[in-house]
């Protein structure tokens, strides 16, 4: 009883899209595509939607095989970036336009438009034509236009990403109370790693047409099975570094010595790729930092509680995330610490953890 | 500041002097206009216009190109709209050559089609009829109509396509029912620019047709040489060809911007 997506793969000419992917999200979940701009996220999305045809591979809903359905076959929603909605339509007319297609009763289509707006808060705006709104208020429109008729497959495709700051921190704590009780599989395609933790349920983080790892959002962060999975789940970017790991010490940059710590103590000996967040790098030493690396400010980002530091250390940058205010001088040297027990051991050669 | 008033109310008023004047000689008997200057009637007559009205070759003239006018304006935006979707939304094989190739029609001359045209149109009985110009103009005006309705096509994002399918609607219905009226201001400016062309072209709708279809445009050539001088029944008619594209420009005047803007106008 779920969607599932088994070897698809999506070509345009020489290009390839999505490269064969398999993907099963369970009934009534909230499950995130999370990935940078052009990651795929939108092909994915389309073709769950019945809107693009794979190339190849098979998509099977409730265990029956609907790959060659058309969209408007299926029941599915959708809610865009932009602010789509049917401009010469009033808002009452673009929710319930999906209930009059399908030949809806009149008195149900009133009261189930009627509990979409004062769900998504639309009611005293009705009667208006989508251009007189606010952005928030359109893509409200789209949202209640999405949730109105009982889809099995709710698709949004970066809805929040065309708002502004305070009306996206509205809608991103209203999102999962609107789907929250349904039978419906979500899919939110986002490029920010901080949503798909706000929200929970599953991730899958694209990279490239490939999805490189799929699960409970809080094991794929805490817990990527490769390199590319962990770039991909953080902001700002996770830091690497070569390190040698010989005995209980890991040689960094040529030059420092940490200790191999909890983690790196049970590796073999060899090189490993060192991943480190950059909540993991600290301005000042804590109980829990156990390395250091030194090199020049590039940039400091100081927002009202969390300071952000760019190191350039031996030509490779290091971003530290930290709270309360670390004002440091651009150009000045600065010396960071390293919380080396929460970092992450990958193989150099294949990308996967070890660790 | 001043100055800027100056330069123009000088520019309105050039352009404005040949229709005052045209108005002015609508409203003068023949002697009058013939006799000498005047900047106003000084024996004001309606008879130019009470002739108009009343003679059947001259207001049968205006309802044969009105009837062409508008047959050419719906064949040509009903045959655009589809062409113009497809440049709009599909990529195929030479699609970019074909939207020129398409707006290279119109740099032809028509002067070049006049013979086949007339040759075509005698040999299967269209010849003298407002179809045989309806017909011969939407060789000009749907590629002006592709081009102006797929220029303002793309400026309707896919995405509402799909969220309308995402919601059931097939494709003609969301077509007609959501598209269409999306796209209303293209559809007024491109049918408006059809519309002007082929109520001022002169050289085919004169060609094609002789006695029963005769256009507007022939009428007032004719009647110049036959029956002498008669100026001021001429400028009447003139006064009467301005009115109906004054009417549509005033419908489309918003609209006419919005296409500049999108560099299709």
């Amino acid at each position: 009883m779920a969607l599932e997506l088994i070897d698809i793969a999506k070509r345009v000419g020489s290009e390839t899209h999505i490269h064969p992917t398999s993907l099963v999200l369970p009934e009534g979940s909230f499950n995130v595509l999370l990935g940078t701009t052009l990651a795929g996220k939108t092909t994915l999305m389309q073709i769950m939607a019945g809107i693009q045809k794979p190339t190849s591979g098979t998509i099977r809903f409730r265990g029956k095989d609907v790959t060659g359905l058309a969209v408007q076959q299926r029941n599915v929603s959708m809610v865009y970036q932009q602010f789509i909605n049917y401009p010469n339509f009033s808002v009452y007319d673009n929710i319930a336009s999906p209930l009059k297609v399908a030949g809806m009763d009149t008195a149900e289509i009133e009261r189930r438009v009627m509990a979409a707006a004062e769900l998504l808060r639309l009611k005293p705006m009705l009667k208006r034509k989508p251009s007189e709104l606010s952005g928030g208020q359109q893509q409200r429109t789209a949202i209640a236009r999405a949730i109105v008729k009982d889809s099995d497959l709710i698709l949004l495709d970066e809805p929040l990403a065309n708002l502004d700051y305070k009306l996206r921190e509205e809608l991103r704590d209203e999102l999962p109370k609107l789907f929250a009780g349904r039978n419906a599989i979500v899919v939110y395609a986002t490029t920010e790693p901080s949503e798909a933790l706000l929200f929970g349920g599953n991730t899958a983080t694209l990279h490239e047409g490939r999805i490189t790892q799929f699960g409970p959002t809080s094991s794929t962060y805490r817990l990527p099975k490769d390199l590319l999975t962990a770039q991909v789940f953080s902001d700002p970017p996770i830091n690497t570094t070569r390190v040698e790991k010989r005995g209980d010490k890991l040689h960094v940059f040529g030059s420092k010595v940490w200790p191999a710590g909890q983690v790196g103590s049970g590796l073999p000996d060899g090189v490993y790729t060192l991943g480190i967040r950059p909540h993991h790098v600290t301005p000042l030493p804590t109980d829990v930092t156990t390395g250091e690396i030194e090199g020049r400010v590039l940039v400091t980002e100081l927002s009202g509680s969390e300071s952000v530091i760019h190191l350039d250390v031996a030509g490779d940058t290091w971003v530290s995330q930290s709270h309360g205010i670390h004002p440091f001088e651009v150009g000045s040297h600065a010396t960071l610490h390293v919380d080396v027990d929460r970092g992450l051991f990958f193989s150099p050669s294949s990308g996967e953890r070890v660790s | 500041m001043r100055k800027r008033y100056i330069v123009l109310t000088a520019y309105i008023v050039f352009l404005l002097l040949p229709i005052y004047w045209l108005i002015n000689m609508s409203f003068k008997t023949t002697n009058e206009i013939l006799g000498g200057f005047s900047a106003y009637p000084r024996e004001f007559t309606l008879d130019s216009y009470r002739t108009i009205f009343t003679d059947p070759s001259w207001y049968g003239a205006y309802i044969n190109s009105i009837t062409y006018v508008l047959i050419n304006t719906v064949i040509s935006i009903v045959v655009a709209l589809p062409a113009a979707y497809a440049f709009s939304r599909y990529r195929f094989l030479g699609d970019k050559h074909l939207f020129f190739w398409l707006l290279s029609n119109r740099m032809a001359p028509p002067a070049v089609f006049v013979l086949p045209f007339v040759n075509l149109y005698s040999a299967v009985g269209l010849f003298d009829t407002p179809w045989a110009v309806a017909l011969a103009h939407t060789l000009f005006n749907i590629p002006l109509a592709v081009w102006i309705l797929e220029g303002f096509m793309s400026g309707v994002p896919k995405e509402l396509d799909e969220t309308a399918y995402v919601d059931g609607y097939s494709f003609p219905a969301f077509f007609i029912k959501i598209f269409l009226p999306t796209i209303s201001a293209g559809i007024g400016v491109a049918a408006f620019f059809c519309f002007m062309f082929s109520w001022v072209e002169m050289l085919l709708a004169k060609n094609l047709t002789s006695v029963s279809a005769k256009p507007i445009v022939a009428a007032m050539t004719k009647t110049a040489s036959t029956s002498g001088y008669e100026l001021g029944l001429l400028a009447a008619a003139g006064v009467l060809t301005l009115i109906p594209g004054a009417i549509v420009i005033y419908f489309v005047r918003n609209y006419i911007a919005k296409g500049f803007a999108l560099g299709r106008v």
